[in-house]
């Protein structure tokens, strides 16, 4: 019995050797995986409305989910969208549980270390803040010693509460924190101005403004695993974003979803207009 | 001392072992901020739970058919449902109904995020606390109540004269069990911006990018606290071993 049991155990180490052997694909593990699979996971927002968003039916749609659908198409493979959060997008492409994302992360340097944020960048926003009229705020130092309510996991709630002085109520995603001020539990609401702007227009919040000055505008960095930044699947992606720029593509999307358009999307595609011969 | 702290940035630099809450002095300040939160949180429902616990207890035996009936229902209401829901509920739903002041743009609510968090997890623990201490009365010999009644005790003096001492001692590993639940399930207060140590490691490996070295202080925090919890609890037990009676 003892021998038999040694030969399946040798059986399976010789096969697992040429397991992993085969599996080794210079590099591009996640897409070549992605491309045998023939279906691509990407991780989008599920609560920034209309970027990544649930719809009536409860379906997920938003701009952020067409771009991933050309994605798809454009490798022929088959979506599947999984919803994530600020505070766990980056963990879930370094895991594995999704292939990529595109859920609304601003590009920092230090979140380039964790995951393959690809050039260039499909967008941009800056921190400001949803707060009552009633309040009465005029600048970021009226905020001081004032609860603040955010989002955890967003990289602006420490320097607002650092900054400025103002306490930081971080709540798990965005319904809760917007509840939350609506009770009146926090003067303002701290978020990109992109979003804000989005419910400011969609009239639930009219006793309600945006009065500072925007600041730290950052652009937006979609990311693959870091170790594929610079194989096949960044540069894949890296090209993705320059044809969306430059087809007007993403000029496209942000008129169909209402966004206020930006100077950034038509600053972008005039430098990547591609030159169409005569 | 700064050389000290210096040591875990000199860490972070060579290996990337990110102990940010060494080196920097805000997020420190926030990590001992989140420790005491979370002893006072911890502290707070222990006690309040008990409370709960020993006066339903009592209740459960009224003569009174609504009292008996009331804390049936309790307990099924707390105990069937999550405590997340719970604390959510309490936060969002009946906070919203109590009466607010003016601070200044903004209404305040008079009990704030950690005050409904002790309430909601005070009634969650306090449910079972009452099914617990149950068992240790039922366990007291019927001849020795009669006996009490006897003797000119009322209800409620024998309860806590002649039943409740009793009982607890029977009770106590149950007890045990119930409070380091407990303990642990004060992390749910997270979800309500109560900033207890799960809020605040949460908040710094956002902000930081370190979240296996923040999970592995957490791990060891709430085993840590834990630990203390159930030495007290044990030397407690001890005391009240009588032989013949059990272990």
């Amino acid at each position: 019995m003892f021998k038999k049991l040694l030969a399946t155990v040798a059986t399976l180490a010789l096969a697992l050797t040429f397991g992993i052997q085969a599996a080794s694909a210079g590099g591009n593990d996640r897409l070549m995986k992605v491309l045998e699979r023939g279906k691509i996971v990407i991780g989008v927002k599920a609560d920034y409305k209309p970027w990544g968003f649930r719809d009536s039916s409860g379906k997920l749609v938003g701009m952020e989910i067409d771009m991933a659908r050309d994605v798809a198409d454009a490798l022929g493979v088959e979506l599947e969208l999984v919803p994530v959060q600020s505070s766990n997008r980056m963990q879930f492409v370094q895991q594995g549980k999704i292939d990529m994302m595109i859920a609304t992360m601003s590009d920092k340097a230090d979140r380039r270390k964790v995951v393959g944020i690809v050039d260039p960048n499909y967008y941009t926003s800056g921190t400001n803040v949803l707060a009552s009229k009633k309040a009465g705020l005029k600048k970021w130092e009226d905020l001081k010693g004032k609860p603040v309510c955010g989002k955890q996991g967003a990289f602006y709630n420490k320097g607002v509460s650092q900054k400025y002085g103002a306490k930081i109520v971080a709540f798990v995603g965005n319904a809760e924190a917007k509840q939350a001020l609506k009770d009146g539990r926090c003067v303002a609401w701290v978020y990109d101005d992109s979003s804000i702007m989005a419910d400011l227009a969609s009239g639930d919040w009219d006793d309600y403004e945006m009065p500072m000055v925007t600041e730290d505008d950052t652009p937006w960095g979609l990311a693959v695993p870091v170790e594929e930044r610079d194989k096949l699947f960044g540069r894949f992606m890296a090209g993705m974003t320059y044809e969306w720029h430059s087809s007007g593509r993403l000029i496209e999307l942000e008129k169909k979803w209402g966004i206020q358009p930006t100077a950034y999307l038509s600053d972008m595609h005039e430098r990547m207009k591609a030159y169409a011969p005569k | 001392m700064e050389a000290f702290y210096e040591w875990f940035r000199q860490l972070y630099e060579s290996t990337g072992w990110n102990l940010v809450f060494m080196y920097d002095e805000y997020e420190r300040d926030r990590l001992l901020a989140a420790v005491w939160v979370t002893i006072k949180l911890s502290l707070n429902c222990l006690i309040f739970s008990l409370i709960v616990g020993v006066v339903g207890a009592w209740a459960q035996g009224a003569k009174s058919a609504i009292v008996r009936n009331g804390v049936y229902w309790y307990i099924q209401a707390f105990r069937n449902t999550p405590p997340l829901v719970q604390i959510l509920f309490f936060y969002f739903v009946i906070g919203n109904l109590l009466p607010t002041y003016d601070a200044g743009g903004y209404r305040e609510q008079y009990i704030g995020a950690f005050g409904w968090a002790v309430v909601s997890l005070s009634f969650f623990a306090g449910a079972f606390n009452v099914e617990i201490f149950r068992s240790g009365i039922e366990a007291v010999p019927t001849a020795t109540v009669e006996a009490a009644e006897a003797l000119g005790y009322s209800r409620l003096k024998a309860y806590i004269y002649i039943v409740m001492p009793l009982a607890f001692r029977v009770s106590l590993p149950a007890l045990n069990n119930n409070l380091v639940n407990l303990v642990k399930t004060t992390t749910l207060a997270y979800v309500i911006a109560v900033p207890e140590m799960m809020y605040t490691a949460n908040q710094m490996w956002s902000d930081n990018v370190n979240v296996p070295e923040m999970m592995i202080v957490l791990f060891i925090y709430y085993v840590g606290l834990v630990a203390i919890l159930v030495y007290f609890m044990h030397r407690w037990e001890r005391s009240m071993k009588i032989p013949g009676y059990g272990g």
